[in-house]
């Protein structure tokens, strides 16, 4: 007896008739819960793996040319970085209380507690795109798309050598011609800790004459501003290490891949919140929630570890 | 002292105890001491940076996002309230990626640049 085609299912393929939301091959809801945050537990072990084989990369490389990370870290705003830790660490702790909101049926609490999680990845992502943009303004990209070029004539103390002669660095970066338009947009991240690393916080003013003709006012936000490099001996094109171009390439694929993580969690959370809105969740059910949160959770656990690598290089 | 520090440490172990049977609940002070011991961190990382140690920066650094994680996993993922199997197989993720790194250093470490030339200036004669 079909009805219109349709195979009539067996009962026990529908649930537990009177428990929705439990599955036929469980008995319990408890069951359930357990059985689906043990297999997210596992998803989360290949997460981590994967972060792990490129931590790996960046573990070799920094092993052997502990020379390129100590240079290319000065193109990397360390106050942007802790900034984006804190959304991110932010947006955990309100993960963690949606779980909890989910779990006490308190409908209005898990909703705006998920909105501000995902508000906060906003955050994290603009942070992110600011940074990026930096980089692609300055030619410090990834492999051949590397401009040496834009180093070249952006770190010219114009005092003692200038090491034209020594051509050395001149690899395969695919350097165009167009070093007239990239020589006033060397602004370089700002390490704004003085007393560590030597030198002084940016004051356009005083080295305008000195590294390069860009207007005060067209530097940027604070903390983008020009980097004083020449009084560590940096300022010559001699100091710059071959194949700096690796570490931004590790650079972009390791954050690449996190803000990957980041927009997929953020769908995810996403969609728990419609559901949220509905809802669909309290005492009974709230796996969605808790399960997401996991994994909200393991993207920050990477950019925990992903800041000191990175950002805190000395 | 001891007992002060004896009752707080029971307090977390025991904590969000007292709601529904099935499930544990984590209470809001909890986690918002976690969040807070995290900014913590955070900051005392950022200021390791500017204490010059040479090698032992790294480490630290590591020590550091090291502690932050494991109280992200024990608390904010509730591992310290689960199942040990799930505890356990997150640090078997961990173990796995450590020797994952640690046999490629070991490999890479053997590298004989007399044979094939490399480039590695800042390792001397290596």
């Amino acid at each position: 007896m079909s009805h219109g085609g349709k195979p009539e299912r067996p009962a026990t393929a529908q649930g537990h008739p009177g428990k929705p939301r439990l599955g036929h091959h469980y008995d319990t809801y408890e069951q359930q819960f357990d059985s689906n945050k043990l297999g997210m537990w596992l998803f989360l072990v290949t997460e981590i793996l994967l972060f792990g084989g490129l931590f790996c990369a960046y573990s070799v490389y920094r092993a052997k040319h502990p020379e390129v990370f100590i240079y290319a870290h000065y193109f990397l705003d360390v106050n942007l970085g802790a900034i984006n830790t804190v959304v991110l660490l932010f947006s955990s702790l309100t993960a963690a209380w949606a779980v909890r909101a989910a779990q006490l049926g308190q409908r209005r609490l898990l909703v705006a507690l998920l909105t501000i999680t995902i508000v906060c990845g906003f955050g994290f992502l603009g942070i992110k795109g600011v940074e990026y943009s930096e980089k692609w303004k300055h030619g410090l990209l990834w492999g051949k798309n590397f401009d040496y070029e834009a180093l070249r004539h952006g770190e010219h103390t114009g005092a003692d050598d200038h090491g034209e002669a020594g051509e050395t660095e001149d690899h395969g970066t695919g350097s165009t011609a167009d070093h007239a338009a990239s020589a006033p947009d060397v602004a370089l991240a700002d390490e704004t800790d003085p007393s560590a690393t030597g030198y002084v916080a940016a004051d356009t003013a005083s080295n305008a004459g000195e590294m390069s003709n860009i207007p005060a006012s067209a530097m940027g936000p604070p903390g983008l501003a020009a980097a004083q490099m020449v009084t560590e001996g940096h300022g010559s094109l001699e100091d710059v290490p071959r194949n700096v171009h690796l570490f931004f390439g590790i650079y972009f694929i390791m954050t690449g891949l996190h803000a990957l993580h980041v927009i997929a969690g953020m769908i995810a959370i996403l969609v728990i919140l419609v559901l949220a809105t509905k809802g669909r969740f309290g005492s009974a059910y709230f796996t969605p929630v808790d399960l997401t949160g996991l994994y909200w959770h393991v993207v920050d656990m990477v950019w925990i570890f992903l800041f000191p690598l990175l950002y805190l290089i000395h | 002292m001891l007992e002060k520090v004896r009752r707080i440490t029971t307090k977390i172990k025991h904590a969000g105890e007292e709601h529904q049977g099935m499930v544990h609940v984590l209470p809001v002070w909890l986690l918002v001491a976690v969040f807070v011991s995290l900014m913590l961190f955070t900051w005392a990382t950022v200021a390791a940076t500017s204490v010059d140690l040479g090698r032992l920066n790294i480490w630290i650094a590591l020590a550091i996002a090291t502690v932050k994680a494991f109280l992200v996993a024990l608390y904010f993922m509730h591992l310290r309230y689960d199942r040990p199997l799930h505890g356990v197989i997150f640090l078997f993720a961990i173990f796995f990626v450590m020797l994952f790194v640690a046999l490629v250093l070991m490999d890479t470490s053997a590298y004989r640049p007399e044979l094939i030339e490399g480039y590695a200036p800042a390792l001397g004669s290596q």
